[in-house]
């Protein structure tokens, strides 16, 4: 198992799960995290910052602690 | 032959209940569709032979995942007579949700909790009796690892199974979940047949200017630098400006008000002229300014580059136990403090909110803006200015960061940080207009309600008792001013600066008014005279402490409401206080200390 945490810049995945509370699953789903849904990696920010991720048309930064709640599967 | 399927999300530890119950008889399945192999066991319960499945792990039935398929499959193919649903009592209140999905769609089924042993060190305790009525379900608390409550779950599964006479109907329950995922459905085919999304975003425009902008290492330089280029052009270009606006107001009262009230009594004049004209006109001098800094304050707002600081800066945030948001905040907080605070309402946190409410006050706002304007042009020379201006602005941030710093364990963050990354928008010129005239409006209209009363009563202290020469010791103001000066003079602020100081906690666009009050001169005049009664280690000292304390009532007042605390407030407005005094007393003792 993989998380969205794991994948380097320039990554292509499909999120598989979302393991996250309710407040934090559905700001997510809001943004677009849902199972099933390819995204890419842009870029992470310097000294751990947080990551860029594009789902689709909306681009997404959020830190590597949320990152770890999104299963992925790489393609 | 009756069938009883074992579901739950993942690592809820269901195949381990799953070869608990089995024992060594499971094999593995063939079933129709389904190209993933799935665990099949036969068992006996209550006189029956029963064929248990176990199904994958899933979070949602809705979900793409091949797992989530592979069970919306099963279940829409193969009849049951039975779901025993396994969810992790630690995690209850979130993994209720597939519960309650199956439930909608008509499944008999028993639920089962587990890890019960660990959700009772985790201090949750769950009242099965009562969940078991709300739901209309039998609830069984059990722990699959060391076989507790296991007869408990089986006894319930066979009193269904006997009473059940019906498996459940696939099709029914296809149409069900067809009917759920409609919106879900409806959505996507909509999208898929009249838009058109490229797999990845061809806007080559914003991936390119982020490439630049989000660089791994010029990102924060270049936002710094572009934040100094900035303010320095408000500055280059606003001051003369100011200087002009000042200058015409001056002409104006010597040329067209001075005559006028020449014959009307003197205390009439003084007030009308001396108090409130050179008052309010040295606020409305700083107009253009504070114009030129909204306007160019919306136009990098509006242009989505505040999002991309907030990711630039979050990692150095969370070191501060704030986030990229609150660094946004601290920004806005630049414009004025009072719409920055009101933004923290995006945090759901209480914490990460006080925390970044307790430093915002710190920015230096457009109001301060124009006392450190006044002060600088009065006391350093042009080549000076820029640099103490910029020295302004860094202590702004430095006092914010010390701030957080020292608080951050009064208030520990726990908030996620998600945010969206708008593409860049170009405003169009009506949107900058707009903006900008609704912040003017805002500032002038503010600005108003406080100069005149507070010009006037500024007026009055420095001028009565009227026995008292105008500004001396023996005026109230000069005895406010000695009162205070145990205080302030080990900080080199002198008592006509008191006075400005005092009622700067009304509001700093009285601090200009307040000093052309109180030395009854304006414009050019008021500077040359200040320039004379006090040096620029003071006047440095004068605006570091009032960069730092309380901005404003308005300010104090948004705090209190948005953080529904009054303790919260005070504790505010003490350290700022504090704060301020302990950094203007270190500057000027140790300036003068070193000879300056």
């Amino acid at each position: 198992m993989q998380f969205l945490s794991q994948l380097k810049a320039g990554q292509r995945a499909i999120i598989s799960a979302i393991e996250a509370d309710e407040f934090l699953f559905h700001r997510l789903s809001a943004l677009g995290f849902r199972v099933g849904r390819p995204l890419s990696i842009m870029r992470q920010a310097n000294f751990g910052g947080p990551i860029q991720v594009r789902l689709g048309t909306t681009d997404v930064i959020l830190r590597a602690s949320e990152a770890q709640r999104i299963h992925i599967n790489a393609i | 032959m009756k069938r009883i399927a074992l579901l739950g999300m993942p690592n809820t530890g269901k195949s381990t209940l799953f070869n608990r119950i089995s024992g060594a008889s499971a094999r593995v399945g063939n079933w129709p569709g389904i190209t993933v192999d799935l665990l099949s066991a036969k068992i006996l319960l209550g006189g029956h032979i029963v064929e248990l499945i176990d199904l994958p792990g899933i979070y949602d039935l809705h979900g793409f995942s091949e797992d989530e398929q592979v069970v919306r499959h099963f279940l829409t193919h193969n009849p049951v007579d039975l779901l025993v649903v396994l969810l992790n009592s630690t995690q209850i209140d979130r993994q209720l949700s597939l519960l309650l999905q199956l439930k909608k769609l008509g499944f008999p089924i028993v639920l089962a909790l587990n890890m019960a042993d660990e959700a009772k060190r985790a201090g949750i305790t769950i009242n099965t009796e009562s969940l078991s009525t709300a739901l209309a379900l039998p609830v069984i608390q059990i722990s699959a690892k060391y076989g507790d409550g296991l007869p408990k779950v089986l006894q319930a599964a066979t009193e269904i199974i006997n009473q059940q006479q019906a498996k459940t109907n696939p099709q029914s329950i296809a149409l069900l979940l067809q009917e759920e995922n409609e919106i879900e459905h409806e959505m996507q085919a909509l999208v898929q047949r009249h838009v058109q999304i490229p797999a990845t975003l061809n806007d080559d425009t914003t991936d390119k200017i982020d490439k630049l902008l989000l660089h791994k290492w010029l990102g924060l330089p270049l936002f710094f630098g572009a934040m100094f280029i900035l303010f320095q052009l408000i500055f280059t270009v606003g001051a003369p400006i100011q200087e002009g606006l000042a200058w015409i107001l001056d002409l104006f009262r010597a040329q067209l008000l001075d005559p006028l009230f020449a014959g009307t009594p003197h205390w009439l004049s003084g007030l009308m002229l001396d108090g409130i004209y050179n008052g309010v006109a040295t606020v409305a001098a700083f107009v253009p300014i504070i114009i030129l800094f909204f306007l160019v304050m919306s136009m990098v707002e509006d242009s989505g580059y505040l999002s991309r600081a907030a990711f630039l800066m979050d990692a150095i945030m969370a070191k501060m136990g704030l986030d990229g948001r609150s660094f946004v905040m601290m920004l806005m907080g630049f414009g004025c403090n009072v719409p920055a605070i009101m933004g923290t309402r995006i945090m759901r946190s209480r914490a990460i909110r006080l925390l970044t409410m307790l430093v915002i006050p710190l920015s230096l706002c457009s109001a301060r803006l124009q006392v450190f304007i006044f002060i600088i042009a009065a006391l350093f020379a042009p080549k000076h200015a820029a640099l103490a201006l910029f020295a302004l602005y860094v202590m702004s941030f430095f006092t914010m960061f010390l701030t957080a710093v020292l608080f951050q364990n009064q208030y520990k963050n726990t908030e996620p940080f998600i945010l969206e990354l708008p593409p860049y928008r170009f405003p169009t010129f009506r949107q900058i207009v707009l903006r900008g005239s609704h912040e003017v409006k805002h500032f002038l209209n503010r600005a108003s309600k406080f100069i005149i009363l507070g010009v006037m009563l500024v007026w009055f202290l420095s001028n009565f008792p009227s026995t008292a020469a105008p500004a001396s010791l023996d005026t109230y103001a000069g005895k406010i001013g000695l009162f205070f000066a145990p205080l302030l003079d080990p900080i080199g602020i002198n008592h006509e600066l008191a006075i400005a100081l005092i009622f700067g906690f009304v509001a700093k666009e009285i601090v200009v008014g307040a000093l052309a009050v109180i030395y009854g001169l304006q414009g050019d005049a008021l500077m040359a005279q200040m320039a004379s009664q006090i040096d620029w280690v003071q006047a440095m000292s004068f605006m570091l402490f009032t960069l730092i304390y309380t901005p404003c009532l308005s300010t104090i007042a948004t705090i209190r409401n948005e953080s529904k605390s009054t303790a919260f407030m005070w504790l505010s407005i003490a350290w700022s206080l504090a704060l301020a005094w302990i950094v203007s007393f270190v500057f000027y003792q140790s300036a003068r200390y070193l000879g300056f």
